[in-house]
């Protein structure tokens, strides 16, 4: 383990992760918003957003999947010594995080179970950047219409045609974040 | 004044992860009840255990609290409530919705209009909707996971014959988005409105039945009814005699031993807020 | 004017203050100490440990003395406590073979290795008020003690076991699930039922395994063995590479033999239940074991009668006193809103009703 993957966790642990799920669940209630995370400063290529996410919920008890190039040491060291969550395949995991390319097939994660649907998957997507320009979104959350840069429209579609079963997202880019659960309606374009 | 000897507000942080992915799940899937390991607080079962560990689950230091019980700032339970989270988050409080960015709520939604940003908390005795047509939870998670929700028409529909109505007057269920049906925690069906494309997020805890259960800012939530018995939120047909609301549910008290009784807005703040507007009814300041 | 009922925060702190009053009583009379109640009222202790899950007999007095000697809110506070506490890893399961017996009988042998010991029971005490004791007296004569645990004192299940006579139970080195970090999942295995069992309520369990005597899901049960005493807990610790003793808690270990005509999948045999409690809790071990039993049925191919020991759902949703009397007094809370809504309810429904008579006459 390199000294480095001992740096860059919460200072205040408490108040930090309090600070970060309210944004987590601000995204995730109210798909295409873009908030703001902060209080991590991961090892390359992992994202602030998605070291904050990480720090803020998981733990021992959460399987995590790196994938493509997220999976190196200094990540792998990284999120052992802050969460101790066990690093595994994708087919096994509770989060994923990866660029989206790295996540396909995106088939591959947990959708849940028709009697328990939350043991879904959650994917942290990397993304270049992340705005309000992209395919038009509709359902629980918002107010009408909303539109967010997503990676593509078919996954997410496929997605939310397995509801109440299906992965949830969380997109990041830098410190910025929004959320994409399995009940958004992704409009073809 | 925050206690040092407790974790922010109260629970580990490992608990608060945990509490918080069911959130997370349970906003992901509306209306469907997500099994969270519940912890034994230091106030009893029953009394609010879920919405606790949900508002300790979302509290930052940054927020400003208010606990309500029947709707009233000043009831026992809610007074403990708030108390705790002074002692152990050091929050701010307020009696005031519109200054309130959580609200731990039991059995009542405010009548003030909720806003962006603010999380309504319930807290929830029974979550299952159809627990009291079958007690066993093997049965009606598949009852859930079939969509089979017959029994639940019937027993409505068994009203309408009895009765000449639905003879459900609190705890009224619901159908969110067309697949789960929820139970709104034992508000009274004058509320059920008000829980549909509210732009506030809406929280429910379980603690005794480890089940936590969310509703996004705007979704869509239909009480249940029949095209010739549609659903109708009645209250008791009074204006409040301190403020003279007309539309606000109401509290009847008895005032002496002779049948008298009045009715009072059951949401303290918002009936507060009305007679400071200067508003009056029947047996306020400014009435007869 | 009327003026909405006030001054919750006030009522509160008054009705605290009252109770802390109340709790210590007539100052004239010494005050009880924690350590005479852990030494003195011991059984009350243990139950509150038991039912607690948590061994730690200091505090278990220390709650049953805040609690007024009201154990089930002695169990809620150590509960309370409990939650707060972080986990340090899980022992090794513990060796009751090797236990430092005070207590060791058994129902279906008369006389076996390790003899049968009596020990400090209440059985064949006659039920007769002494009134020495309400008078300060002397310390009692010491008594004669078995030389606890010198002698090895195999298990009754594991002479039966060697003419095949008994089921086997398999070893399984899987790590039980526990219902205090995940939420309770139905249908449950058998560690788990017995985790909720230990720490159910003593009432509850004893009055479903009396069930089951009288025929709601009657076992034929005979106490194999009734053990009591102390036993080393072993934690491995990974840094050394070896487990160490980190202390002894006092159990009491119930097996039931079971009498067992065969079902479809099993020849006839005996079978077991499983009682094991924190402290000398023999009452509970037993109808613990009891209902273990009767919660076995499927496994065992036996018939389902219906029977509310039988009824797992039934049996784990309802065997927490804390939980049970948590929902139970919630009810005093104020439901205004929901009585409310009700009143308005049968008032229109009254007149509706007298609204059709009256048109009918």
């Amino acid at each position: 383990m390199t000294p480095e993957a001992l740096t860059g966790g919460f200072a205040d642990a408490p108040v930090q992760s309090a600070h970060a799920f309210r944004a987590a669940l601000e995204a995730l209630s109210r798909p295409a918003t873009i908030h703001s995370l902060h209080g991590a400063t991961p090892p390359e290529p992992l994202s602030v957003a998605a070291g904050v996410l990480i720090l803020t919920l998981c733990d021992a008890t959460t399987p995590v999947h790196l994938a493509g190039d997220h999976d190196c040491p200094a990540l792998r060291d990284w999120i052992t010594f802050h969460c101790g969550a066990p690093l595994v395949a994708a087919q096994e995991a509770s989060f994923a995080v990866g660029r989206w390319e790295a996540l396909q097939p995106v088939a591959r994660f947990a959708i849940g179970q028709p009697d328990y649907p939350d043991r879904a998957a959650t994917l942290i997507v990397e993304m270049p950047e992340l705005s309000s320009e992209g395919p038009r979104l509709r359902g629980p959350g918002i107010d009408g219409i909303a539109t967010l840069s997503l990676p593509e429209s078919a996954a997410f579609i496929a997605n939310r045609g397995l509801f109440p079963l299906g992965f949830d997202c969380f997109l990041t880019a830098g410190a910025s974040v929004a959320g994409l659960p399995r009940s958004t309606r992704v409009e073809d374009v | 004044m925050t206690d040092q000897s407790y974790n922010f507000a109260y629970l580990d942080e490992q608990t608060k992860r945990m509490i918080r992915r069911a959130i997370l799940k349970g906003v992901a899937v509306p209306g469907y009840q997500v099994p969270f390991a519940s912890r034994e607080m230091p106030m009893p079962y029953g009394w609010g255990t879920g919405g606790v560990q949900v508002t300790a689950a979302c509290l930052t230091p940054d927020d400003t609290l208010k606990v309500i019980d029947q709707g009233a700032d000043d009831t026992t339970n809610a007074v403990s409530i708030r108390k705790f989270f002074q002692r152990t988050a050091g929050v701010a409080v307020t009696e005031a919705t519109t200054e309130a960015t959580i609200i731990q709520t039991r059995h009542r939604i405010p009548e003030t209009a909720l806003t962006a940003g603010q999380i309504l908390v319930y807290q929830v005795p029974i979550p299952e909707p159809l627990r009291f047509l079958e007690p066993r939870e093997t049965e009606t998670r598949k009852m859930h996971e079939l969509e089979e929700y017959g029994l639940m028409h019937v027993k409505l529909y068994e009203d309408i014959a009895r009765h000449g109505t639905i003879a459900t007057a609190y705890d009224y269920p619901v159908r969110v988005e067309g697949r789960y049906v929820m139970d709104p925690s034992p508000i009274p069906k004058f509320d059920n409105p008000k829980l549909s494309d509210s732009p506030a997020l809406q929280l429910f805890g379980a603690g005794r039945e480890q089940r936590i259960y969310a509703l996004p800012p705007f979704t869509h939530v239909v009480s249940l009814d029949f095209d010739d018995h549609p659903f109708v939120a009645s209250k008791a047909p009074h204006d409040c005699d301190l403020c003279g609301a007309g539309e606000s549910y109401l509290d009847e008290v008895i005032t002496d031993d002779q049948g008298g009784r009045m009715f009072v807005c059951s949401d303290t703040d918002f009936c507060r807020s009305r007679v400071a507007a200067g508003h009056s009814g029947r047996l306020g300041a400014g009435g007869k | 004017m009327y003026v909405a009922v006030k001054g919750g925060e006030r009522a509160i702190d008054s009705a605290h203050a009252w109770l802390a009053e109340e709790r210590r009583g007539d100052l004239s009379i010494a005050e009880l100490s924690v350590p005479q109640i852990r030494a003195q009222l011991a059984l009350a202790v243990n139950r509150v440990m038991a039912e607690g899950s948590l061994y730690d007999p200091d505090l278990a007095a220390l709650a049953i003395k805040q609690s007024r000697g009201d154990l089930i809110e002695a169990v809620f506070l150590i509960r309370a406590y409990r939650t707060t506490l972080p986990r340090f890893g899980a022992s090794r399961p513990v060796e009751t073979a090797q236990m430092a017996v005070i207590r060791r009988i058994s129902a279906t042998f008369k006389d076996l290795p390790g003899g049968q010991i009596l020990g400090p029971t209440f059985d064949y005490t006659h039920r007769l008020l002494d009134f020495k004791l309400a008078a300060e007296g002397d310390a009692p004569p010491a008594a004669a003690t078995a030389p606890a645990g010198l002698a090895a004192v195999p298990r009754v299940t594991d002479f039966l076991n060697r003419d095949g006579m008994i089921e086997t139970e398999a070893r399984s080195d899987a790590t039980p699930p526990d219902l205090t970090r995940e939420p309770m999942e139905m249908p449950s295995q058998r560690p788990l039922r017995l985790q909720a069992l230990t720490r159910g309520d003593e009432g509850f369990i004893l009055s479903l395994a009396y069930s089951t005597q009288r025929g709601y899901g009657r076992t034929h049960a005979f106490v194999g063995e009734l053990r009591i005493g102390m036993v080393a807990v072993q934690m491995d610790i990974p840094e050394l590479g070896f487990a160490v003793d980190i202390g002894e808690v006092e159990l009491t270990e119930c097996e039931t033999v079971n009498q067992f005509k065969g079902s479809k999948t099993e020849p006839p045999q005996f079978t077991r239940g499983y009682g094991l409690v924190f402290g000398q809790t023999e009452r509970k071990a037993i109808a613990m074991s009891l209902v273990d039993r009767a919660l076995r049925w499927k496994e065992l191919g036996e018939e389902n009668i219906g029977a509310p020991a039988q009824d797992e759902e039934f049996v784990l949703m309802h065997a927490d006193n804390v939980q049970a009397t948590g929902f139970l007094e919630h009810i005093k809370l104020p439901h205004y809103v929901d009585f409310q809504s009700e009143l308005e309810l049968i008032r229109r429904l009254r007149a509706d009703v007298f609204a059709t008579q009256e048109a009918a006459e």
